[in-house]
């Protein structure tokens, strides 16, 4: 099996803040890997660091054997796509659907736009109907599809995933949720998936990575996890969270 | 059981430039000194039930109801100024992100004073007092450190334990509840959550909470009112969520994603024009 991403000791520092202290992990091709903790755990600053969007102070990442350094050239932004969580912020507001699915296309230099735009709409299941439509014509739902939209056009190998669904409605998560694992399925996608919600990440990820305070708290499988075969205390306070409210502990 | 609150065919509508939307449909239900949560997704009209409630509705829209008593006092018929004693006093409001309720600019101590002030006729050393005990009530461990601060300064699970003790000061008998929680991490959602149970059942008071969250609200409640487009579809004991009537409620239950349940894909929501009729 090959890599698709190594992180190394990675280390991001904010004006003097850590918010990574030295994170290291592997994802193989074709993995779906999670990233699960708290707010302020640095679960999403994982993902910036690999998308550049945030300060690497050390440490390393590659993706498909090759380190990245400061810079990202073309070819990584075509491979690794990302999709965020706030479907009502991530889409330019003044610029229809056709305009924000065609900018990736332009800026790669990929041309036949018009059959790409279309497949790409109908594979997120929004048909062409919703082609020249604003942002604010669209609901939480349809918004989030167009943004993994405009992630696929593409044709990434990868996806970086920061809370798709917690925006969202359980209903329309359930519906996102499930688009998601299609594309995965059907075009072999590498998934790097951040979440707070455990049962949402043992749905989605095979493996997956707890986090607190910028560190590993520890690493486990799905399987592990619904089997409550947890090591540390951390772990199993959110699992007990996760169940609900219980009047009987302390 | 007394009745506290008594809410009968609901409305409230909104005239906008292309027709009027009724986003309230005749809702009722009646609340006794007990934890009733009010679930449904965004749009259902659980937060404008709410807001009718405490009076908060956007003065352009139109309310009407057969009955919208509380304690026996015909809210609706109720000149203004009464709501507004109303308000604060013996019925009071959380809503969902601390970091937008809080006045940005007063300290928290300040506002818990001023909230004290507006309903009482009390010395200011007195409602120091009150609010540092309030504020120790919501288990905040230096009370008086804490008096100081200014909303930024403090984390989110803290700020929303100052709103709710800015909102129980007072001593209010009915409090709305709006997804108190949900800006919340989940291992501290269960701390205020705990908080607020004490309170609200050592004090006896009437409960509305209000959440998108049907896992939170069948294990918070008593009673769960399960709202879609404006309407109440179904009304159940929490504990008999599980037995669910309604196919909203058993689809609602069914689309999320459970630990430990390999289902895939999930199963989705087939919404029936009729659900909203």
């Amino acid at each position: 099996m090959t890599t698709a991403l190594a992180v190394r000791d990675l280390e991001v520092v904010f004006d003097g803040f850590r918010a990574l202290k030295g994170v290291s992990f592997d994802v193989r091709q074709g993995q779906s890997f999670g990233l699960v903790g708290e707010s302020g755990s640095g679960k999403s600053t994982i993902l910036r660091a690999i998308a550049g969007l945030a300060p690497v102070h050390s440490g390393s990442i590659a993706v498909d054997g090759k380190a990245l350094g400061a810079g990202r050239d073309k070819a990584f932004y075509r491979a690794v796509q990302m999709v965020f969580q706030d479907p009502y912020g991530s889409l330019h507001p003044r610029q229809t659907v056709d305009r924000l699915l065609l900018e990736p296309l332009a800026i790669h230099g990929i041309g036949d736009s018009e059959p790409r735009i279309v497949r790409a709409l109908d594979e997120v299941g929004l048909g062409s109907g919703f082609r020249f439509r604003y942002p604010h014509q669209l609901s939480g739902g349809q918004r989030q599809r167009v943004a993994i939209a405009r992630a696929l056009i593409l044709e990434p190998s990868m996806l970086l995933l920061d809370e798709p669904t917690s925006a969202l409605d359980a209903s329309v998560q359930a519906e996102v949720l499930n688009l998601l694992e299609q594309v995965r399925r059907d075009r072999h996608l590498t998934f790097l998936m951040v979440s707070h919600d455990l049962a949402v990440i043992t749905h989605m990820c095979g493996d997956l990575m707890v986090m607190q305070d910028g560190e590993e708290v520890e690493r486990l499988t799905a399987a592990d996890l619904a089997a409550s075969k947890v090591a540390a205390d951390y772990t199993r306070n959110l699992l007990r969270a996760s169940v609900g409210f219980s009047r009987s502990l302390p | 059981m007394s009745l506290l609150l008594t809410v009968d065919d609901l409305h409230v509508r909104f005239a906008t430039r292309s027709g009027t939307i009724e986003a309230v449909r005749g809702v009722s239900f009646a609340l006794g000194r007990e934890r009733l949560g009010i679930v449904g997704e965004s749009g259902s009209g659980k937060s404008q039930t709410g807001r009718a409630i405490m009076g908060l509705t956007d003065p352009r829209a139109e309310v009407t109801a057969k009955r919208l008593e509380f304690d026996g006092i015909d809210l609706l018929a109720a000149p203004p100024r009464l709501r507004r004693d109303l308000r604060g006093t013996r019925i009071a409001m959380i809503l969902q992100d601390p970091k937008y309720s809080l006045d940005p600019v007063m300290t928290i101590g300040r506002q818990i004073v001023e909230t004290l002030r507006a309903h009482e006729d009390i010395a200011r050393a007195e409602a120091r007092e009150r609010a540092l005990d309030m504020l120790a009530a919501v288990q905040i461990r230096e009370p008086k450190r804490v008096f100081e601060l200014y909303p930024h300064e403090v984390s989110g699970g803290m700020g929303q334990r100052a709103m709710i003790a800015m909102m129980l000061v007072a001593g209010p008998e009915l409090l709305i509840a709006d997804e108190p929680t949900s800006a919340l991490d989940v291992t501290v959602q269960l701390d205020v959550l705990r908080i607020l149970d004490r309170l609200v059942s050592e004090r006896g008071m009437g409960l509305i909470f209000i959440s998108h969250d049907l896992r939170l609200i069948s294990s918070f409640c008593d009673r769960v009112v399960v709202m879609y487009a404006g309407k109440v579809v179904e009304e159940l004991p929490a504990a008999e969520l599980s037995r669910a009537r309604h196919p909203y409620t058993q689809g609602l239950l069914d689309c999320m994603p459970r630990i430990g349940a390999d289902r895939h894909p999930l199963p989705v929501l087939n919404r029936r024009p009729e659900w909203a009729a």
